[in-house]
């Protein structure tokens, strides 16, 4: 069950991804619609994160390419915005929210401009869209993980971008961020944008999302949510169907064998 | 026989050093036994002035006493005051060393250790530094018998403890929860680093200890994940190092703890490059 | 150590002194704003290793052109500082090595080289050697006029780079990947903020030494992040500390020639990161300690104005005195600790000393039946909302009720809507309109 769109926004084109010659993701031939918001889906360990990163760059391919807005990533990144998990920064940072969304800006700004006056107001903008603006000044190692996520996500506004990754943005928030942030992103659908989520809870995945992707080291499904969320898919990604693909890569990284030659 | 006596304590420092080495980095904790190895110079120091000799056991006292304070200052900032790891081994072992060095100056002329001796060592001495009994025999060089004991007693803490110090390296949670005291371990092997750091910072200087805890483990770890044979690999290159880097040193007319340092690079060198190029995907077509 | 002793050194006149005295707080404060972005990358120890690995540069230098000229010499450095990097790197890319490991292999066997060096060259007999073991320990007396024109000048290299890559440097120390994802030529701004790594160690050498230089890059700015939370003025601070340092040493270099300067200013910025650790507001360990003791003290308070709510409750009167023995039989406290906190309710004005015992006033039962009917509606929201067992809530409560805030009481009593009674049948007070 894999849907290819006709114009895509996204385009992956047999994507292999390696960690330490193991790969983690199989031969990924993917094509996402535009102005819809894509759920990644798929159990812990099945490659989500990895799918992101190998869109935006961040890993190293070890087969194929990829293409947004139908170019090369480097042409158009002004117009895509990436949200890192959370986790995956130090919170600790002696830096205010404001200083955290106006990095948003910096991509626009490129090397050594310092942001502006208009810079600011922007930012400000985008930390009121997520009900935020109180807490410009707040130091970020004073927020909850909701109020964290929050921050990111007004950081990605800033970049005033058309295509989002976003990497679980909804982990670890309370429900309130969670119904803000759904709330938030289907606006922004309605203004033509795209956003691509990588989420794990299956229960809400139906009711958030107009498209979905099924995943777990492999593509399983792609395509509207409701024709892609059945039990017969859903048991293929989160069964244990997997073990001889997990094991073939296992020993790809213990014979030290090169995952291409 | 000068070059025997020299080998031997160089091999005398390196295997109880790459034993303890192995679990060091296994446990990704290579920087610790750095910073040990530098901060027990105070101890050494206060040691040293105290007796007024270089008796062995209020050395050892001394620098194990050290060693132990710089493991907890290190566990103090990090979970009291919340400074990160890295920050805290380096703000750690720099304060302990200056302080070290600071004592010599200040101890100058009462002490005799200097601060070259401190990096380097003295390992060309070993063969005239007898030990002489009362009655005037002489034993033969004084740091063989300290190494030697050092020597014997890792060799039979990594015996006594194997089990607990695989499981404590290996998985700390389940050892915890089969009831090893993880923090007993823990404590007990920078202990033993402490002691092997003494036992040869006079003999082979702060720097060739550092290479010995890390070197040689690293080199084999890059050839086996058994941890036996990981252990057996290092002693071999222990030996191995010694003998090659003391013949360099003669050669060259330079410093022998820093020839052996140099051999020990070059020997993970090698077995770096070799593993790359076995590693290398073969052209199929 | 006279007082005229110090009045000479910093009226500055002595052009010797003029130098050190520069020298040594010009290259303290740079690498103490450079070591600020190495310790916010998590990557402070590399600058140890750098540090160590300066050396065989500076030997291999001095060999090849045979004189102590600066200029060689920190291209010397610079060259091997930076092929430890990438060996590091490598290293740590390439292997299963683990980066502390490749830190220390690195480091150890740089320095080894180094060392062998130094000991070629010093009996090879070359004249101009003597000043070669200056860069172990560090000799700040040993700056000349020379020297200082070259290595103010690279500080000031290093504090113009950090003032224009400010921006790109926070971003790839806050959020590498995002930084990437904006297009950001991270691989190059990890080289440049290297480089001026590389840089700071090599003017740091002369005073501080290669031993050593590791704390001038780590110890300010770790030292300066226990005072701050806004990077500017952590840089500021981190770069104040460091001068601070380099003065003090660069004076104890001045008074007794002897004194290895390098120990000293670590020495010094030592003492003053441990005193911070310990005594930096809100991020000090007193602090912390300070913190805890109120809650602790608070938390007594609470429970026996609680205490005494229940006691009313049972008995049908609130303002009836108790005496201690009452009181204990109902909760063991710690009879001093109890004693204590009594007699500081009674300064509080919420208790009253009779002769029958200790009385409520109308705000100590106020703030007691408040207490009572937080634990109760803590245990009603973890029974009803989190499903726990009625009689595993009581633990928690005991906790939560004094950490509460009044907004959170009101959100508490609107989600359980006012309820009545919680799950162990009691009766929620509410205070009366």
């Amino acid at each position: 069950m894999i849907h290819q769109v006709e114009t895509p926004i996204v385009e992956l084109h047999d994507i292999t991804v390696s960690y330490h010659k193991k790969p983690v993701l199989w031969d990924i031939d993917l094509t996402l619609p535009s102005g819809s918001i894509i759920g990644i889906i798929g159990p812990n360990g099945a490659g989500k994160s990895t799918l992101l990163k190998a869109m935006m760059g961040l890993v190293e391919l070890s087969s194929g390419y990829v293409r947004i807005f139908d170019q090369d990533l480097d042409q158009v990144r002004s117009r895509v915005s990436y949200v890192p998990q959370k986790e995956s920064v130090d919170w600790d940072f002696p830096a205010s929210v404001l200083d955290v969304v106006l990095m948003g800006r910096y991509g626009k700004l490129g090397l050594f401009t310092r942001p502006r006056k208009a810079d600011k107001e922007v930012a400000m903008e985008c930390l009121r869209q997520v009900d935020m603006e109180n807490y410009a000044g707040r130091q970020i190692s004073q927020l909850s993980g909701g109020q964290q996520q929050r921050v990111f996500l007004a950081r990605a506004l800033a970049q005033e971008a058309d295509l989002y990754f976003m990497d679980e943005p909804f982990a670890g928030v309370d429900a309130a961020t969670e119904k803000a942030i759904i709330n938030l992103l289907k606006s922004m659908s309605k203004q033509g944008k795209t956003v691509v989520v990588v989420h794990h809870d299956l229960q809400s995945a139906l009711e958030y999302f107009d498209w979905a992707v099924l995943l777990n080291l492999r593509l399983i499904a792609s395509g509207p949510v409701n024709q892609v969320l059945t039990p017969e898919l859903l048991q293929e990604t989160y069964g244990g169907k997997l073990t001889l693909l997990a094991a073939v890569g296992d020993l790809l990284t213990k014979k030290e064998f090169p995952s291409r030659e | 026989m000068e070059a025997f006596w020299i080998i031997l304590a160089g091999t005398l420092v390196a295997i109880p050093c790459g034993l303890l080495g192995c679990y060091l980095i296994l446990r990704n904790m290579a920087m610790v036994g750095d910073a040990i190895s530098h901060a027990v110079l105070p101890g050494i120091v206060i040691a040293f002035f105290v007796s007024g000799s270089r008796e062995p056991i209020s050395m050892l006292l001394g620098a194990g006493v050290l060693g132990l304070l710089t493991t907890f200052l290190i566990e103090f900032f990090h979970s009291k005051a919340r400074l990160q790891t890295d920050a805290a081994i380096g703000v750690t072992f720099t304060w302990l060393f200056a302080l070290g060095v600071i004592l010599i100056s200040v101890f100058a002329g009462q002490v005799d250790l200097d601060q070259d001796c401190v990096l380097y060592g003295e390992i060309a001495y070993v063969p005239i530094d007898l030990w002489i009994t009362g009655s005037g025999i002489i034993m033969g060089p004084r740091v063989i018998y300290i190494m030697g004991i050092v020597f014997l007693l890792v060799l039979s803490f990594i015996v006594i403890g194997q089990k607990q110090l695989f499981l404590t390296t290996f998985d700390p949670s389940f050892a915890a929860a089969t009831g090893v005291n993880v923090a007993l371990w823990h404590y007990l092997l920078m202990g033993a680093v402490s002691f092997t750091t003494v036992g040869a910072f006079e003999s082979v200087g702060a720097i060739l200890v550092v290479a010995f805890l890390i070197v040689p483990p690293a080199t084999a770890y890059l050839l086996t994940e058994d941890l036996n044979k990981m252990m057996l690999i290092t002693t071999l290159l222990g030996l191995a190092i010694s003998f090659i880097g003391y013949h360099l040193a003669v050669w060259l007319d330079g410093s022998i703890a820093g020839a052996m340092s140099v051999v020990a690079g070059v020997l993970f060198g090698l077995v770096f490059i070799y593993k790359e190029i076995t590693s290398r995907p073969a052209l199929v077509n | 150590m006279s007082m005229n002793n110090i009045l000479e050194f910093l009226s500055l006149t002595d052009p010797n002194v003029r130098y050190v005295v520069i020298g040594s707080i010009l290259l303290a404060a740079s690498s103490a704003i450079v070591g600020t972005f190495t310790l916010l990358k998590k990557k402070a120890l590399v600058g140890d290793a750098v540090a160590h690995s300066v050396l065989p540069g500076v030997c291999l230098a001095f060999m090849l052109s045979g004189v102590k000229n600066p200029v060689y010499l920190i291209i010397g450095a610079f060259i091997t500082g930076w092929i430890s990097l990438v060996l590091i790197d490598t290293i740590t890319a390439r292997s299963k090595i683990k980066e502390d490991t490749a830190i220390g292999l690195i480091l150890s066997v740089f320095f080894g080289i180094g060392i062998l060096m130094v000991t070629v060259i010093q009996k090879s007999g070359n004249a101009a050697q003597s000043g070669l073991d200056h860069f172990l320990f560090g000799q700040a007396a040993s700056l000349v006029g020379n020297d200082l024109v070259v290595f103010s000048g690279i500080a000031l290299i290093l504090m113009a780079a950090v003032w224009l890559f400010f921006k790109e440097f926070t971003v790839i120390a806050f959020d590498e990947n995002f930084a990437r994802s904006i297009g950001f030529p991270v691989r190059t701004l990890e080289l440049i903020l290297t480089t001026l790594t590389v840089l700071a160690v090599v003017t740091g050498i002369q005073a501080i030494g290669v031993v050593l230089m590791a704390a001038m890059l780590i110890t300010p700015a770790a030292a300066a992040r226990f005072w701050t939370d806004k990077l500017k003025v952590m840089i500021v601070l981190a770069a104040g500390l460091g001068a601070f340092s380099g003065l003090v040493g660069a004076y104890i270099s001045y008074v007794a020639p002897a004194m290895p300067t390098g120990p000293w200013i670590v020495m010094v910025v030592s003492i003053i990161a441990v005193l911070s650790f310990f005594l930096a507001p809100r991020k000090g360990i007193l602090f912390r300690l300070i913190t805890q003791r109120k809650f602790r003290k608070q938390m007594l308070e609470e429970n026996i104005l609680k205490l005494l709510y229940q006691l009313g409750e049972a008995q049908g009167s609130y303002y009836q005195p108790r005496t201690i023995e009452e009181i204990v039989a109902r909760r063991p406290f710690q009879m001093s600790r109890l004693k204590k906190g009594l007699r500081n309710l009674n300064r509080q004005g919420f208790l009253k000393s009779t002769e029958k015992g200790w009385a409520y006033t109308r705000a100590g039962k106020r703030k007691g039946q408040r207490v009572t009917k937080l634990h109760r509606l803590w245990e009603l929201y973890l029974t009803e909302y989190l499903r726990i067992a009625p009689d595993h809530v009581h633990e928690d409560a005991e906790t939560i009720e004094h950490i509460i805030t009044p907004e959170l009481e009101r959100r508490l009593e609107e989600k359980l809507r006012y309820p009545k009674l919680d799950p162990h049948q009691s009766e929620i007070p509410y205070p009366k309109l």
